[in-house]
Parts: structure tokens; C-alpha cells; sequence
């Protein structure tokens, strides 16, 4: 069937600013048997985008770890399920607003935080928690303070009017994203294992509806934006960037969760990335069905969109779905009573094509499942990166002053405190925050509803470690989360990742994409640890420059029981400190290296996934058996840090002592893996270290709490509150122009 | 003992009220939609939730202070029902002005999440004869607009009547004389921008909020 509207001569421009390649466009001519008008054009167009398609990345998923017992839906949904007993499941994700949030942080930001937790909603879950990891240029790079004031203050408003508490993540900042931020949004919501809900379309003649914001011009081929580089022009796509609003969010939530309470919806899906275009299509694609539109009916914004606009807008804060014939008064008077636009907009059919209508007239008329399964696969040419050179503790200079190098650890912009950030993010709304930023702690804490069970949340990445060595970089990342998990006492259950990575048709890039995946699925699979959703945010570019590799990672667990659980507050006066887990003094790639003489050579840690594996199960043992009154991983600057944030979350000094023939430097900010920091009474040192010994963890004393001092044999001795003031200070001068440098 | 938690679109404590209420009086409260023109009349104390009411595009209140049940609720509350605020709940208050003053921008125009340490200025009201004048107490803070201001002779006459209930410690947002919280003249309505509902329980932000709870519901 032809439509009735003519083809609109389309010229390789068209198709070439459509971000489709000439072999793209010549198996759209031959799906659809004709050339395609404009409309059709703009839906393979967005379809096809790296956004919507995957297309560089897709083949490297599928490798992932994907299945557990507890994986209820692994990817391929809106995010990924999982079950955490007594009927209850954990529905999350994460995903970037990358490009967005460069061009306007503030919009940028806000519906990023807006999407993720439509894509949690969407599938019957009431969103509890959100989390984000935040990646920013140098600290003294021109755009960084206003890019950080905007990121922030977005995540802020709308989360905070939304009421989800955002609880935890990560603030980072490198040169390397001076010309690409990256602003990765995590929500984790909360359903009923029995009342899940999918987007797969059913039955042919049901009833489409359209609810939430009326469609405007904003936002149009946003999803073919984020699947190209920037250049210096870029801030002229300012208009592709959506504008949230956050009030018809939570109407939103609020009326589908009522409606899903009810049996009235088949199949729902939110309009994010490519909007109608995307949303229906899926919908369709993954029912096996057809899908008829008439676009006048689509609640609209502004006067004269075409159907084009229509398609192709990213309007915020709407949601499609296919609802049960019958139940269409059910379904308007929920959404009326929320004051929320709906609108009938077409139905469901058994022709296997997308038909849009406008003006009585058939304005698209194109096969579905070529846009979805012939959408390109490629292979594109990977080399993997070149391996560094391990570095010895002997090759890295000592600090002359051991107080200045603990303070320029602390400092350093990744280490220093991100109070300035996460106090304007409302993190006590719903009455369920057991544990968040406000402590330092690894992992949130949030209580399931009127139950004595938690879920354990977190988000890591180390990029400077993915940049020296992706596939131990990326084995670290997946390592980190779920030793955060465990710190806290909880199980850790499944992952949700954000793969952050430049131009991909540049085999370096996708070597580092390749190399990343292979490290993470090597650990998700030592520590059965499933990947269950995720997102791929490719070409993070400016002018050539492409961002250090950056696949962020949020892991979740699983705390049965409130009474078992820890956090690195907690230890007490004369109390000792045991670390578990081996020392061998690794500098290379470490804050050390970078905070005290400007380099970020030498190989990144290895990660010993065996070992991993036995110091965490030990870990929950000893929480679990109430052996420690608090826990601390080692991560970022070794034992001294890691005693520093446990020192600082207490207000209790510390004393560390170096048992190992290791040089100062490389014991106190060496940063090996597989090790946590543990404070115990007398009672249970021996008992701990002879329960090590027989699994085979190393665990050596390593200190003494009390006092108001932070020090170390043969090292530092600084005060607490000084040192404290230091690194909570780095943030709040930064922001306010008075950057001092130590 | 009936109470009721006061529900608009964009309330988003309306839960965690109603989850203090029947922690403390062992009852459900009544969710009353903020379209209903009439608060039930066996309800014996009232919550207006903090939250974003109507997405307070306009000014923090200003549209549901007009709302149907708003209007009940005054002229409940001139009748002698008791009635908390708590944050956008407390905005709401000052804007259909059953409480003096307003609450403007932060000073530093950020959204600021804290523990707050609050003084005991009026240990005598009837919420908030539970505590000790003596203790300061920690109640989280979670607000964008919270900067209490009132001109110089509604400022003068609040303190001079003991309408000044909680002072901040540490002031977050700029607010005059430090006030976090007052009371009506007749001391059955209370507003303030810290939320009590988000400390009675030990797990989540500690219990220094029940004694409030306590002492209006045993004074009913």
C-alpha cells in the first residue's frame, strides 16, 4: 500500500543529515519497496541511531552474564527486574544524559533524572531511590563550576519535587571530560513480583492511549544528537535539548501506578529517546503486531506540527500504552482525576506495519520489524590498548612530608568530600533512608516499605584505571560495587551499567569498549552477578578528544535483615583495625601517583577475582556473626584514606602501623584490590584472624582507633578536624571561585 | 484518635505523615484529597504534608493555599482544630495566611538536605510541652524555600507572644531571628520547615520528632 502523500524527492543530503549512511538508506529503499517520504525517513532515522539501535555495541552485549536465580528480566526492557523475596522485586537501571546535560546542564540533567525513572515506573515499580555518577572536566576548566552548579541544581529539582529520595554516587573530575561531561542517572524502583509489567503490545483493535504532557516541537532528533560528536558548534543544538517538569512526572507516577493496580493496561511504554517513534514501535515490534495512529489526535503543544515533528519529538513526561478493551473509562477517569492529557490515538492491527495518519490522509505507511531487526549490526575494528608497564613501589618517589601527601590525597578532587552536591538532593523523602551520601559510606541503604529488609545500593567506576588497562579496569569496576555492597553486609544480586565511551569507529575506542565489557563479564560471572539493564552512550567526543572509557556501574544487594548490617561508622574508642585482604603496595595509576607528582602511568591493579570473592563472603560472615563494629572497603588511596573516611564519618582518631617490609608510601596509598578495613573489639581479633587464616584471607592488625589524631608509624600525624576541614572545604572553595591550591 | 494528612497532586510527605500518624496513634489517618471541600468531622488533627502541592511553579503555596479543601481547613482550625505544616505544608499556611510572615528563596538560592539542630524557643505550646526546654533537638531539613521572613512588627509581635517555637541552631536558610518554626496566636496551628515526620525512628533519621507528636496528640 502506498501512502497517499508523495515521496519528498529525497536527496543523499536528506539522508546524510539523518545521520544514515548511503548502504543504511539503500535497505530502507528495499525494505520498504519505494523511496520513503520524509516522515519514514526521520523514523529509520532515529531508530537506527546508535541511541536507538546499539548498532556498534549490540554484538559485545550479548556476551554479558544475564541470568541468575533471582533475575526475574534481564536487558531488553525498559530495566531490569529481580527478586528479593517475599513477593517483592527491585526494578533499575541506569542511563545517560550525556549530551544533553553539556549543552544546557540544567535541563539536561533534570530529564535525565526524569527518564530513568519513567523507565522504572513504566514496568509497575515505584521508584524509591535515585543515584547518579557524575564525571566533569579539570576543576579549573572554564565551563566546570557553571556545568556542576547547573548539573547539580537539575538532579536536584527535579528528583526533590518528584519525592525519590536521591541517595547516593559519585562526583568525579578529570581533564578528560572537559569536552564531555557525563551524567549518568540510576533509579531503582520498587513492585510486586506478580504485577510487573512489560511492554510487549497483544491482541489486534485495542485501544492506544497517549497520557501525560502534550507534544511540543522540543527535543526533535535528541537521539541523533547523542549518537555524534561535538565540534565547536555544538551549543547550537540547544534546542534539541527537552525541558522537564517534574510536577507532571509525579502525576504521572501516581496515576499509572493506579491504573496498574487495576487490570485495565496490556502493554505500556514511556516515550524517552525518539518519543512516539521509539515507543510504539517497540511496543509493536515486540508484540508482533501492527500499529495504527491517527497524529491528529495527539495532544499537542503547538499549532501546525507536522507528522514529522510529531514523530520525531522528545517531549518529556509521556507514556503510551495499549489498555484491555472496556477499561477505556477506567483508564480516563484515572487519569483525569491526576489532570493528566490522554488521549485515544489509535489501535493495535494484524498488518505488521506502523500506519500514521493526519489530516484523513495516510502520512506513513512502513513494515515494523525491519526498523526494529534489520536495524545495522556492525563489527566494527577493534585493537586492543596497548599493555603498561607495571610500576614498583621502588619507582615511585616517597613524599617528603607524609602530612602533606595524606592532605593532598584527601584533596584531590576526586577524593575530597561532595557534601556541596549531595545536600541539594533531598535524600530522606519516603522515611526509608537507612544509610546514604551524608555518611561517606559504600553503599546506600534503603529500607523495603514497612519491613525490617533493605536493599544496598551503589554506583563505581575507576576510568582511569579502564584507560590504562580496559579489561582490568573494567574487571575493577564490576569488583568495586559489589565489595561496596558487601562492605555494608549486604548480598549483592545484579548490576545495571552505563558504558560511556568515545567515537566507535575508531578501533582504538572500541577496543577500549571491547576490553571493558570482557573485564566486567569476567567478574560478573566470578561473583554470579548479573548484568540486568543498561545503556550505551557512544561518541562522547569533542573535535577528536574522546573521554577516558568510563562504564559506570550501579550494583544492588540485598540486606534480609536490618539487624545485620554495617557501615564505616561505627567503630569505638580502643578499638583495633584489621585489614583483610593482601598489600603489595600498588602505585601504579593510584591518587598518589596523581595528586603528588602530576602522573597517571603504570599499569591499575590487578583484580584477583578468586580472591574477591573469598575476603567479601568472609566479610558478610563477620557482619553477619556481629565480629565488627565497622567496615570500610579500599579503593581510591589505599589503607591511609580509607582509615581517614572511617575517621571522619566518626569523629574518633585513628593510629596505623605498617607491619610489611613495604615502603610508606606503597603501604598507606597502595591501591590493591580484594581488601577491606575492619574495626573490632579485643574479643573477636583472635577469633577473626584464625577463621582468615583457615580460608586462606590474609588479615593483618593494622591499628588502633582513639584519640583526635590521624597518624601512622613513620608516616603522617595530622589532627582529625583539621585534616576533616581540609577535605570538606575542597568543594564548597571550588564552587565559590576561591580554588587554593596545596 | 482520627487524624487526616491533607493530599495534594505534587504532596510527596503525605506518605511518610500518614506512616508517623499511625506509628503514634495506632490508626490510619484519613488521606483527604485536596479537591474535597470538607475535612470528615470526626478528624481531630491535621497534617499539611511538605512536597510540591501543585508543582509550585508560581511561588511555593501560593495556588493551594486557594484550594477547596484549604478553605475547610481554615475554617476548621479558627474553630480550634489542630493543624501541622511542615515544609511546602507550612508554605501553604503562611500563604492563606493562617500563619504570619513567608517563606522566601534560600539566601544562597540552593535546595539544602540536612540534619538540623533546632533550640526549644516555646517548650510550652501544646506541641511541644514533651520536650525539654533545655535539649536541642535534630530534625531534618529539605527545602529550596525555607528563608522565614516577616516584616519588623509582625517579628516583634510573634516573639513578644511566644509564637517563635523553633529556632535553628545553625541557620540553613537565611531565615530572621533563626525561626524554624511558629505558632498561631491561639496556638493550635503550627508551621515549620523542618520535617519532625522524618525523625520517629531510630533507623531513619533518629526520634527527635515523636515527643511533637506526643505532646498535640495527648493534649487532644
Amino acid at each position: 500500500m502506498a501512502p497517499t502523500k508523495p515521496a519528498d524527492g529525497i536527496t543523499p543530503e536528506i539522508v546524510a543529515e539523518h545521520g544514515l549512511s548511503e548502504s543504511e538508506y539503500k535497505i530502507i529503499l528495499d525494505r520498504v519497496g519505494r523511496e520513503p517520504n520524509l516522515t519514514e525517513l526521520g523514523i529509520f532515522s532515529v531508530m537506527w541511531s546508535e541511541h536507538c539501535s546499539y548498532k556498534s555495541s549490540r554484538r559485545h552485549l550479548g556476551k554479558f552474564l544475564t541470568k541468575s536465580d533471582r533475575v526475574i528480566q534481564g536487558p531488553g526492557e525498559n530495566a531490569g527486574v529481580i527478586d528479593i523475596d517475599d513477593g517483592d522485586a527491585i526494578i533499575f537501571k541506569m542511563e545517560s544524559h550525556n549530551h544533553p546535560s553539556y549543552i544546557e546542564p540544567y535541563q539536561g540533567a533534570a530529564t535525565g533524572v526524569g527518564g530513568i525513572m519513567r523507565d522504572v515506573f513504566t514496568m509497575g515499580a515505584r521508584p524509591i531511590a535515585l543515584l547518579n555518577a557524575l564525571r566533569f572536566g579539570a576543576p579549573d576548566h572554564p565551563k566546570t563550576k557553571s556545568l556542576v552548579a547547573g548539573v547539580v541544581a537539575g538532579i536536584g529539582g527535579y528528583g526533590n519535587c518528584v519525592g525519590v529520595p536521591t541517595v547516593g554516587g559519585e562526583t568525579n573530575f578529570h581533564e578528560g571530560y572537559n569536552g564531555n561531561i557525563l551524567v549518568n542517572a540510576m533509579c531503582v524502583g520498587l513492585a510486586r513480583t506478580d504485577n510487573v509489567f512489560y511492554s510487549a503490545a497483544k491482541g489486534v483493535g485495542n485501544p492506544i492511549f497517549y497520557v501525560g504532557s502534550k507534544t511540543g516541537r522540543d527535543g526533535i532528533h535528541g537521539a541523533t544528537m547523542a549518537s555524534a560528536e561535538f565540534d565547536d558548534d555544538s551549543d547550537e543544538k540547544r534546542p534539541t535539548v527537552q525541558v522537564g517538569d517534574p510536577f507532571t512526572e509525579k502525576l504521572l507516577i501516581e496515576a499509572c501506578l493506579e491504573l496498574m493496580a487495576t487490570d485495565a493496561i496490556i502493554a505500556i511504554q514511556d516515550m524517552g529517546a525518539a518519543g512516539l517513534t521509539s515507543s510504539s514501535i517497540e511496543m509493536a515490534d515486540k508484540g508482533g503486531v501492527g500499529i495504527k495512529l491517527n497524529l491528529d489526535k495527539v495532544p499537542q503543544r503547538e499549532e501546525g506540527m507536522t507528522p514529522y515533528e510529531m514523530m520525531l519529538s522528545e517531549s518529556q513526561e509521556r507514556m503510551l500504552m495499549v489498555i484491555q478493551p472496556g477499561k477505556e473509562k477506567l483508564a480516563f477517569d484515572v487519569f483525569e482525576k491526576w489532570g493528566l492529557d490522554v488521549a485515544k490515538i489509535g489501535v493495535t492491527t494484524d498488518t505488521g506495519h506502523l500506519v500514521l495518519t493526519h489530516g484523513r490522509k495516510t502520512v506513513c505507511d512502513i513494515p515494523i520489524s525491519p526498523l526494529a531487526d534489520d536495524a545495522p549490526n556492525y563489527d566494527r575494528p577493534h585493537v586492543p590498548t596497548e599493555p603498561r608497564d607495571v610500576l614498583e613501589p621502588h619507582q615511585v618517589p616517597e613524599p617528603t612530608d607524609f602530612n602533606d601527601a595524606l592532605l593532598r590525597v584527601m584533596t584531590d578532587p576526586d577524593m575530597a568530600s561532595k557534601r556541596w552536591v549531595w545536600e541539594q538532593y533531598d535524600r530522606h523523602v519516603m522515611a526509608d533512608t537507612v544509610d546514604s551520601s551524608q555518611s561517606g559510606g559504600d553503599a546506600a541503604i534503603i529500607r523495603i516499605h514497612g519491613t525490617n529488609k533493605a536493599i544496598a545500593i551503589t554506583t563505581d567506576c575507576t576510568p582511569r584505571y579502564c584507560y590504562a588497562d580496559p579489561v582490568e579496569g573494567g574487571k575493577q569496576v564490576v569488583a568495586e560495587t559489589w565489595r561496596n555492597l558487601t562492605a555494608v553486609g549486604a548480598d549483592p544480586i545484579a548490576i545495571t551499567d552505563c558504558l560511556n565511551f568515545g567515537n566507535p569507529e575508531r578501533p582504538e575506542i572500541m577496543g577500549q569498549f571491547v576490553g571493558c565489557i570482557e573485564g566486567m563479564n569476567e567478574a560478573c560471572r566470578a561473583f554470579d552477578y548479573p548484568v540486568v539493564s543498561g545503556n550505551v552512550s557512544l561518541y562522547n567526543e569533542t573535535n577528536g578528544v574522546a573521554i577516558p572509557p568510563t562504564p559506570a556501574v550501579g550494583g544492588v544487594g540485598l540486606i534480609s535483615d536490618l539487624g545485620y548490617f554495617k557501615t564505616l561508622k561505627g567503630m569505638k574508642e580502643g578499638e583495633t583495625l584489621i585489614l583483610l585482604g593482601e598489600t603489595k603496595g600498588w602505585l601504579g595509576s593510584s591518587i598518589y601517583l596523581r595528586a603528588l607528582h602530576n602522573r597517571e602511568d603504570g599499569a591499575p591493579p590487578s583484580v584477583d577475582l578468586a580472591a574477591e570473592k573469598r575476603t567479601g563472603d568472609y566479610v558478610r560472615k563477620l557482619i553477619r556473626n556481629r565480629r565488627v563494629s565497622a567496615v570500610h572497603d579500599l579503593s581510591d588511596g589505599g589503607l591511609a584514606a580509607a582509615a581517614s573516611d572511617m575517621a571522619f564519618a566518626t569523629g574518633v582518631g585513628v593510629a596505623l602501623t605498617n607491619p610489611s617490609d613495604l615502603p610508606g608510601h606503597a603501604w598507606y596509598f597502595g591501591e590493591d584490590q580484594a581488601r577491606y578495613l575492619i574495626s573490632t573489639d579485643a574479643n573477636s581479633i583472635n577469633p577473626i584472624l584464625a577463621t582468615a587464616e583457615g580460608l586462606g584471607v590474609k588479615a593483618q592488625i593494622v591499628g588502633k582507633i582513639g584519640g583526635d589524631r590521624i597518624k601512622a608509624t613513620d608516616a603522617f600525624d595530622v589532627s582529625l578536624v583539621g585534616m576533616r576541614d581540609r577535605w570538606a572545604n575542597w568543594m564548597p572553595d571550588l564552587m565559590s571561585g576561591a580554588t587554593e591550591t596545596v | 484518635m482520627q487524624t487526616a494528612v491533607i493530599v495534594f497532586p505534587a504532596s510527596n510527605c503525605d506518605r511518610d505523615a500518614a506512616t508517623a500518624l499511625e506509628k503514634l496513634t495506632g490508626k490510619a489517618p484519613r488521606m483527604v484529597w485536596h479537591n474535597d471541600p470538607i475535612i470528615p468531622d470526626d478528624v481531630r488533627f491535621v497534617v499539611v504534608p511538605g512536597g510540591f502541592s501543585y508543582g509550585d511553579y508560581l511561588r511555593s503555596g501560593a495556588i493551594a493555599a486557594n484550594s477547596p479543601v484549604i478553605q475547610d481547613l481554615k475554617r476548621k482550625a479558627e474553630a480550634g482544630l489542630p493543624v501541622l505544616g511542615i515544609c511546602n505544608g507550612f508554605q501553604i499556611l503562611t500563604e492563606a495566611r493562617m500563619l504570619p510572615g513567608a517563606l522566601m528563596r534560600n539566601t544562597n538560592q540552593k535546595f539544602v538536605c540536612r540534619i538540623s539542630r533546632l533550640r526549644l524557643a516555646n517548650a510550652k505550646t501544646r506541641f511541644t510541652k514533651r520536650y525539654d526546654a533545655k535539649n536541642e533537638i535534630d530534625i531534618p531539613v529539605a527545602h529550596h524555600d525555607g528563608n522565614f521572613f516577616a516584616d519588623d512588627d509582625t517579628l516583634r509581635r510573634i516573639e513578644g507572644n511566644g509564637q517563635v517555637v523553633f529556632r535553628y541552631v545553625d541557620n540553613p536558610n537565611g531565615s530572621r531571628n533563626d525561626i524554624a518554626g511558629i505558632v498561631n496566636e491561639a496556638g493550635n496551628v503550627l508551621g515549620m520547615m523542618p520535617h519532625p515526620e522524618r525523625a520517629v525512628d531510630k533507623l531513619h533519621g533518629g526520634t527527635d520528632g515523636i515527643p511533637l507528636f506526643k505532646s498535640i496528640l495527648e493534649s487532644l
